[in-house]
């Protein structure tokens, strides 16, 4: 039984690929598309009540939220693929640690420009330039102690790459492709080291060239 | 008949009966995510050491303490040589390195019940967590901080939860809890907002009136573990 993933050409489902690929799992994926409000079908909701993607479907198991499903896959798969988790109690705790960092701090201003960036003309609401300018300002405050975490550690749950680094990939790369905001990322030294690293995995590449985002840069 | 009892660690040692130092969190039981991080120390019968941050008078963007929170913010946690913040995955933590301890099936007992509850949690930190904090905010602290509240927010804010509880509604009439038939971190998680919302602000209805979420807040909050946080808050203010 293969796992089946849906809305694979977002970013939010772009973080299981990933992880999927880095633990050597087989996957399908299951086309959604946001712009036609297919997340909102009652088909749709029957698996993810929320209205959001991703929902991942394992047999009759089904699963959603992707950090959610991160965490599960990276465990089961635990014996096979990269170790995406740590070898002890005390270094998943780092690692949950940075997942939650990327979770609360990280993700709502990324998200934020995102949506206001990229989206808005498509779903027919104009840009707040007043919140794209807040949210450029908190994301740059999460960046500075990034740089400072980075300076100390070479990936941000430890040294070794972990759930809390694959976390950042898919926004972080509309940040320095589509929304044309690689300077935040280039400005800061161990930062820019970190996402050429992270970035320039295998696993990622793969990601990217199989699944376009839903637009043009 | 034996008692076990926590004995520093500089103290002499006794093969017999292993002593454990007491875990450290940082920060004032009335936050809303110390206060979590104390709900799953209380289920789990981890011992530990509350040691106060004055926010009032910024202690918490001190060099010394941005040293252990680098974000500034409550809590901070000590577990001998491990240092973690955010209280999701201080949670989580506690109960994979004191699994043995205290309530057992908090974080599940198998890895599908795990996965539901990491669902959960999940939703509590990305579809409830944020309405419910600012309306906890603008609800419950700004009036005793002499803050003007933004009812524009405060409307938004409302529609947003009012949205996710009915997801919630729905759930809870299929299932006792959010992850399945026992209590656990992705229940618990919501105890700190919840309680001041009921509790501290006049939109306690949008909890009580729901006939499968006013039934599950009844149970959790009335959970030992829950109560004696709800005293740990009233003795510091």
């Amino acid at each position: 039984m293969v796992v089946k993933v849906y809305g694979p050409a977002y970013a939010t489902p772009k973080r299981v690929l990933v992880c999927l690929i880095e633990k050597e799992v087989e996957f399908e994926t299951v086309p959604v598309d946001l712009l036609k409000g297919e997340h909102k079908d009652p088909e749709y909701l029957k698996l993810q009540p929320f209205g959001t993607v991703p929902v991942t479907q394992d047999g009759d198991y089904i699963l959603y939220e992707s950090r959610a499903i991160l965490r599960y896959y990276a465990e089961k798969y635990k014996s096979q693929g990269t170790d995406l988790l740590g070898k002890t109690v005390e270094e998943r705790g780092l690692v949950e640690n940075w997942l939650e960092v990327e979770a609360q701090s990280y993700h709502p201003p990324i998200y934020t420009l995102t949506v206001q960036i990229l989206f808005s003309s498509k779903l027919g609401f104009p840009r707040d330039e007043n919140l794209i300018k807040e949210s450029e300002e908190k994301l740059a405050k999460v960046l500075d102690i990034y740089e400072e975490r980075l300076s100390k550690s070479k990936y941000l749950g430890g040294d070794f790459f972990s759930l809390a680094d694959l976390s950042h990939l898919p926004f972080t790369q509309y940040l320095v492709d589509q929304m044309g905001k690689e300077y935040m990322i280039r400005s800061r030294k161990h930062v820019s080291a970190w996402w050429d690293d992270i970035s320039s995995r295998p696993s990622w590449q793969k990601v990217l060239q199989l699944y376009a985002a839903p637009f043009k840069n | 008949m034996v008692e076990s009892v926590t004995r520093r660690s500089t103290d002499r040692q006794d093969q017999q009966f292993p002593m454990a130092t007491p875990v450290k969190v940082y920060g004032p039981p009335m936050s809303t995510a110390v206060s979590r991080v104390l709900a799953c120390l209380l289920e789990k019968d981890v011992q530990f050491q509350l040691i106060p941050v004055n926010m009032f008078k910024g202690e918490h963007k001190s060099p010394d303490f941005l040293k252990i929170q680098p974000f500034g913010q409550v809590p901070a946690f000590q577990d001998e040589s491990t240092s973690l913040f955010e209280s999701r995955s201080i949670c989580r933590y506690l109960c994979e390195k004191y699994a043995e301890k205290g309530n057992t099936g908090l974080y599940g007992t198998n890895p599908l019940a795990k996965a539901s509850i990491d669902q959960w949690l999940e939703a509590e930190g990305q579809s409830f967590n944020p309405p419910s904090s600012v309306l906890v905010f603008q609800l419950a602290f700004a009036p005793r901080m002499k803050i003007k509240q933004d009812q524009a927010v405060i409307n938004e804010n409302e529609q947003k939860l009012a949205k996710v509880l009915e997801v919630y509604e729905k759930r809870l009439g299929e299932s006792r809890f959010l992850a399945g038939d026992e209590f656990s971190l992705a229940d618990l998680s919501h105890l700190p907002n919840t309680h001041y919302l009921v509790n501290a602000s006049d939109r306690g209805e949008l909890f009580t009136f729901k006939k499968n979420v006013g039934r599950w807040w009844g149970e959790i909050s009335s959970r030992d573990s829950w109560k004696k946080v709800v005293e740990m808050q009233k003795q510091t203010t």
